[in-house]
């Protein structure tokens, strides 16, 4: 057992597995598309949520507002535009990654001065706000939600189109976020999270520092947001789009599960996370949610530092 | 010698406390400055009026001329003019290498200059002044596991690794273990002589001021009590009185 946390796995061994289960997942078990595909939709919600909670040490419970702006740019692009399915669905997923990165620019300049607890609370108001603001527009659908075009193709395309995009878009995210980690603005985002009055006065400018990280974040999560819509078929204001009692907790969970600040942490987050609700759903249905509140605590007693943390943990157990 | 940094007439409050009450100092480009005083004097107030951690009600701070009473901590960070903290401010999950990484002038960059790797110039620089202080062999560990002198020891190399003008020291050698202590003063010395970085010390360890000093100022209930060399300052009577006692 001491061996096997001894043993490190190299970061290609666990790209490698990963990349074939997402180009050779969907032909392999066909039937299991859409959930690979919510897999990758996981993969983005906690790495872009790591940003800012891991990173930078800023508790967000807003991000899901990002996620929305994205249903619902490419739902009103796609029903208004007036082109074909996947003109619209391209045009509609860059409309909505402007909108996320734009809301995260506002948001950011006038919540990112807060610190701690007070900007989780604010974020949290952001994620509700935007939910009740979507809920009673007419123009997006109000309570009614929004159907989104059906997809062009024969049956069961759609899911493996929406598992291959979410899959690349996972995985551009990773590989960008892996190479900002190593330069200078990632030990920027580290020496905030540390001591933000120290990097202030070590002449850092914190302040665009910030907003940057988090209109990155929001850059994934409009451009998933929009193919997540397309996947679903449906946004419902409080339910898809704006979902903060589930996503918008998600990703939070899934982040400190797999290890808060690491490079693997939010992906295992997700795979673990993804996975155990999917077996909750299957075979404790009725006890799902009670079981997924049980995970939760599990997680933030027996894991607070995360997967990722307890392994280092061990293995240096293991090494000593 | 010009004058690197003028306090003049600086007045600070807290609600109804007075902490610096119409403080004027000068350090002179290129010296080693000493601030000393009894707990309580407003020293490490005045720090925070100099460095912008807050504004000051009355009186104005001129860095090389220019003011910057009204700037906040980074632009005059930026400006040259740097500070580190009596409890010591490093970045506790990060390893020492890439406190010394951050802690470049470069990092003063605009956002889009932050994204490309540290160069390797930079890291040998870190690596150069964490062995300058003796901490070379735990730049790989977590500044957090350091202990505390070894903490303030990292300060001031992340501090030099800024390229400061002037620097800021808060009791630079509280917590440092005595037999150190010797070792800390030459490389303050040295950082002024070889860097030409001008300092500001904090100090409440009368041998080490005294010794290190060319001009000191001494602080009582938030006002100048005296200014002068160390031994016009330590012969002053009001000195003596307030704080250094008769021996």
């Amino acid at each position: 057992m001491n061996r096997l946390f001894a043993l490190r796995l190299n970061d290609w061994q666990i790209a490698a597995v990963l990349a074939f289960l997402g180009l050779a997942g969907p032909f392999l078990l066909p039937g299991l598309a859409t959930q690979i595909a919510f897999l990758w939709l996981m993969v983005v919600f906690a790495l872009t949520w790591d940003m800012l909670g891991g990173r930078m040490g800023y508790n967000s419970f807003g991000n899901i507002v990002f996620f929305g702006i994205g249903c619902y740019a490419a739902a009103v692009v796609q029903r208004d535009a007036g082109v074909g399915y996947f003109e619209g669905l391209g045009l509609g997923l860059l409309v909505g990654a402007c909108l996320a990165v734009l809301a995260a620019v506002v948001f950011g300049a006038a919540m990112l001065g807060i610190r701690g607890h007070y900007f989780a609370i604010g974020t949290l108001g952001l994620g509700i706000a935007a939910g009740e603001i979507a809920a009673g527009w007419d123009y997006v659908g109000a309570g009614s939600g929004m159907a989104l075009p059906l997809y062009p193709g024969e049956l069961g395309q759609r899911e493996i189109f929406f598992c291959y995009s979410l899959f690349a878009l996972a995985a551009i995210c990773f590989l960008l976020f892996r190479w900002i980690y190593s330069t200078r603005f990632g030990l920027a985002l580290n020496a905030i999270r540390d001591d933000h009055d120290k990097a202030d006065a070590m002449g850092l400018r914190t302040t665009p520092i910030k907003i940057f990280a988090w209109a990155l974040s929001a850059l994934f999560l409009g451009i998933s947001g929009g193919l997540a819509a397309n996947m679903i078929g449906f946004i419902d204001p409080r339910d898809v789009a704006f979902a903060g009692a589930t996503f918008g907790v998600w990703m939070v969970l899934m982040a400190i599960l797999g290890g808060k600040g690491t490079l693997w942490g939010p992906v295992l987050g997700a795979f673990v996370f993804h996975v155990t609700q999917e077996l909750f759903w299957t075979y404790l249905l009725g006890w799902q949610r009670v079981a997924l509140g049980l995970l939760i605590v599990v997680i933030v007693v027996f894991f607070p530092q995360g997967i990722m943390g307890w392994l280092a943990e061990r293995r240096a157990r293991a090494l000593s | 010698m010009s004058a690197l940094l003028e306090v003049k007439n600086v007045t600070k409050s807290f609600g109804g406390v007075v902490a610096n009450r119409d403080v004027s100092l000068t350090v002179r480009q290129g010296e080693i400055a000493g601030l000393i005083g009894p707990n309580g004097s407003g020293k490490t107030t005045l720090f925070g009026s100099i460095t912008g951690t807050h504004a000051v009600d009355s009186g104005d701070i001129l860095f090389e001329g220019r003011s910057i009473a009204h700037l906040r901590p980074a632009p005059i960070a930026r400006a040259g003019l740097l500070r580190t903290w009596q409890q010591t401010r490093i970045y506790g999950e990060m390893s020492c290498a890439e406190n010394m990484a951050i802690s470049a002038r470069e990092a003063h960059g605009h956002v889009f200059s932050l994204l490309r790797p540290v160069p390797a110039a930079t890291r040998r620089r870190g690596d150069d002044l964490l062995a300058f202080v003796g901490l070379h062999e735990k730049r790989m560990e977590k500044a957090g596991s350091l202990s505390f002198g070894q903490q303030k020891l990292l300060e001031f190399a992340m501090a030099l690794m800024n390229e400061p003008k002037l620097l800021l020291l808060d009791e630079p050698t509280a917590g440092i273990n005595p037999t150190l202590i010797n070792g800390l003063i030459d490389r303050l010395r040295r950082a002024n002589t070889e860097l030409g970085v001008t300092l500001l010390v904090i100090e409440h360890n009368m041998r080490v001021i005294m010794n290190l000093a060319h001009r000191i100022t001494c602080l009582a209930h938030g006002e100048v009590l005296a200014a002068g060399t160390p031994e016009e300052v330590r012969d002053d009577k009001r000195v003596l009185d307030a704080y250094l006692g008769v021996a």
